[in-house]
């Protein structure tokens, strides 16, 4: 007789828990039900992830790039069922070593970024990247994993907390991607991950008042919308590449903060 | 009046020290009675003018262009072909020597732009001549440098032109923010438009016979003046590549939302509310000085202006104290007597919106103070004004005033100031007075502001980039950093 399998229900992942959508509802997607976010789970991943920030963006920079590589680690020993959930095992493995890339980073980005400036007084004054805050991730539908990683990546590195739209057409990966997320020691709430109709979603977080920067890679033809609303508190929209993998996309969603102090005895 | 007046008998000023004036030579300036648009290296004859005044006296200085939908056109298609007929392609280290020239001009002439600055915006002589002139050459001086040395800014990154800049500029420092917008643009390769404040117009007009002397290429600067209208004319040219703004939060959300979808690259620095914090180990006279600086530069002018003082709660006697004594000291008056420590408002629009804010601030329950002060009869003016018993909530701790109207609240712990300066939608600057070392970098780290003053106050310098967080705008002007909005890369 053979072994009825357990099959796993898809839910969204919101402050380091699996909820399911506050509406009840899914849709189809990759022939699984998947679970379909509403405004208020938007409102909720938001109000987690800045819950998230000052634990987050107050680690040291070295404790935020283990913590990355561990993310690494934890994908690559589930490199299978990821493989199945994208394009394949290379486009895991792009995405583990992309992740490895970027944990690398955490600690030299204030030296990139940042700067000491020569004023003209007797004045120390110098230049360092902070996070912007909270960034809302519109990702790309491909591919599914690689696009996800490449759009979340920049902006946690540099110490942001991340609410993400998942592919639309294969959420799956994220899926699993939020699995990999809640055994790391990534801080709850630092990614959110909403499953559904991007449609639905994006608009909310692009007008949402506690939202700083916004990521449009995957937004498509709705970004002059989207960017009208993000207007209403100044955010940074960014629109990335799906493939990038580069210290400049970490930067898009920094702030840069210059401290002056006198020079004296 | 009357009240100024009963509150001069217990003035702690000596009655009997009478004030002889010290007034800057006007004559320097030479004005023409009529100014039109610099475009493509020509003045341009205006199709609709209006008139700027003097805001200390009201006296009309000349007439100036208000530019149309057509004048703006040819000014963005001048500076289009500019870019593409030359300027994009002419060796770095030569373009850095046209912004070497513009600052030993700028340099040579401050005396007359620092009188012009001061007839027109109505800010007090000391102030344009001691800080907004150097300042605008030393910025001109600065990104001359980088003109050739771009790929050692930006490595991997093959910095290239954006093309034609579209540059917004305010009246509070006219013409330090077209030193601020035009240096980076041109080190970069960029060619611009650039439209002044409406009531600042003149510094940018003279600026354009500083370009003819520096022999900068036609059409690489253009300057059309006008009010918004001119403005929205920039930000919607389909000619223009990049659009910087500094100004007011509303205008600058307006123009967020013009480009969206338009992929022009964007920079806004917009308005502030800063809280300047002083915690009981600070050397408090030095701390009211730098409250002062904070407040009253410029008017209050200015959008990183210590609007909000933030006083630990053991020392809020001394402190209050102190700053009331050194308020009756200002003076305000003359913008070109050089003794001037305020000077006028800039205009009637902006004194009525002083006016509303600080009429709302006794209504909500604030307590007033304004030193004893005569104003002049003519021109618009408001004396130093500090407001204590303020709660958060109060429109005068929250909304930018852009005057001199300092509103104080209190505090008892590091976390509380914290939370109490970050309780704004702004993030532009911030002040922190103590003697002690980890504290500052511990507030420094919280503070969210672009920029933090700790033992000092209003401080800029061209290497020192200085920009927003929050709905204070993005992007930053000066230093390398300030570069990157001008550049293309990878």
């Amino acid at each position: 007789m053979s072994r009825l399998p357990v099959k796993k229900t898809y839910k969204l992942f919101i402050g380091g828990a699996f909820p399911r959508s506050e509406s009840g509802r899914t849709y189809e997607a990759e022939g699984q039900n998947v679970a379909r976010a509403s405004r208020k789970d938007v409102r909720d991943a938001v109000r987690a992830a800045r819950g998230a920030l000052p634990k987050w963006a107050g680690m040291t920079a070295y404790n935020r790039g283990q913590i990355l590589y561990r993310l690494a680690e934890m994908i690559e020993a589930r490199t299978a069922e990821f493989a199945e959930l994208c394009s394949g095992r290379p486009e895991v493995e792009r995405s583990v070593d992309r992740i490895v890339w970027y944990a690398g980073w955490a600690d030299k980005l204030a030296q990139v970024l940042g700067s000491s400036n020569p004023v003209a007084g007797p004045y120390f004054n110098f230049t360092v990247p902070e996070p912007t805050g909270v960034v809302a991730v519109i990702a790309p539908d491909e591919p599914p994993l690689l696009g996800l990683v490449s759009r979340v990546l920049p902006a946690l590195t540099g110490g942001n907390v991340v609410v993400a739209v998942a592919s639309e057409t294969r959420p799956l990966a994220a899926i699993e991607l939020a699995e990999a997320l809640a055994t790391s020691d990534v801080p709850g709430g630092a990614v959110n991950l909403l499953t559904g109709r991007r449609g639905e979603l994006a608009p909310w977080l692009a007008s949402h008042m506690d939202v700083n920067a916004l990521d449009l890679t995957g937004a498509d033809g709705d970004s002059p919308d989207l960017e009208r609303a993000a207007a209403d508190n100044v955010k940074r929209v960014v629109h990335g590449d799906p493939d990038a993998q580069s210290p400049w996309d970490i930067a898009s969603f920094l702030e840069l903060k210059t401290v002056w102090h006198p020079v004296g005895q | 009046m009357t009240e100024l007046e009963r509150k001069q008998e217990r003035a702690p000023v000596p009655s009997d020290w009478t004030y002889a004036p010290a007034p800057e030579a006007r004559d320097i300036v030479t004005l023409r009675e009529q100014y039109g648009h610099f475009v493509g290296g020509e003045w341009l004859e205006p199709k609709e003018t209006y008139t700027t005044i003097s805001p200390a006296t009201e006296e009309p200085l000349a007439e100036v262009g208000q530019a149309t939908p057509e004048e703006v056109a040819a000014a963005v298609d001048a500076a289009r072909s500019a870019y593409e007929n030359g300027w994009s392609e002419i060796a770095p280290s030569e373009r850095a020597k046209y912004l070497f020239r513009i600052a030993r001009i700028l340099q040579e002439r401050s005396r007359e732009f620092a009188v012009l600055e001061s007839l027109n915006g109505g800010k007090p002589i000391k102030e344009s001549r001691d800080v907004d002139l150097p300042l605008s050459a030393a910025h001109f001086f600065y990104y001359a440098g980088w003109a050739d040395k771009l790929e050692y800014a930006f490595p991997n990154q093959r910095p290239r032109p954006l093309g034609v800049a579209g540059q917004i500029i305010p009246w509070n420092f006219p013409l330090l923010m077209l030193a601020w917008k035009i240096a980076p643009a041109l080190a970069a390769g960029n060619t611009v438009v650039l439209k002044p404040a409406e009531t600042t117009p003149l510094s940018a007009l003279l600026f354009c016979d500083v370009l003819r002397q520096a022999e900068l290429p036609p059409g690489v600067v253009n300057i059309v003046t006008g009010d918004g209208r001119t403005g929205a004319e920039i930000v919607k040219s389909g000619g223009v590549d990049k659009v910087a703004f500094t100004g007011s939060t509303d205008v600058g959300k307006a123009i967020q939302r013009e480009l969206a979808g338009s992929g022009k690259k964007l920079t806004l620095e917009l308005g502030g509310k800063a809280a300047n914090i002083i915690f009981d180990d600070a050397a408090l006279d030095q701390a009211v000085e730098g409250i002062i600086n904070g407040i009253y530069f410029n008017q209050g002018h200015v959008c990183c202006a210590g609007s909000r003082l933030l006083v630990q709660e053991s020392i809020y006697e001394p402190v209050v104290d102190k700053l009331k004594r050194r308020l009756t000291t200002l003076r305000v008056g003359d913008p070109l007597d050089k003794n001037t420590d305020v000077g006028a408002i800039n205009s009637k629009q902006q004194l009525e919106k002083i006016q509303q804010l600080v009429a709302s601030g006794a209504e909500e329950g604030a307590e007033i103070y304004q030193p004893p002060c005569r104003l002049p009869e003519k021109g618009y003016w408001f004396a130093p004004t500090v407001f204590t018993n303020v709660a958060q909530s109060y429109r005068i701790a929250q909304e930018e005033i852009f005057g001199p109207v300092l509103s104080i609240l209190t505090f008892r712990t590091p976390e509380e100031a914290v939370e109490k300066a970050n309780n704004t939608p702004y993030g532009l600057s911030a002040g922190v007075w103590t003697e002690k070392g980890s504290r500052i970098l511990w507030m420094a780290e919280r503070l969210r502001a672009g920029v933090v003053w700790a033992n000092t106050y209003n401080r800029f310098d061209p290497s020192s980039p200085f920009g927003g967080y929050k709905e204070s705008g993005f992007g930053r002007e000066g230093g390398r950093h300030g570069l990157e909005p001008y550049l293309r890369l990878t």
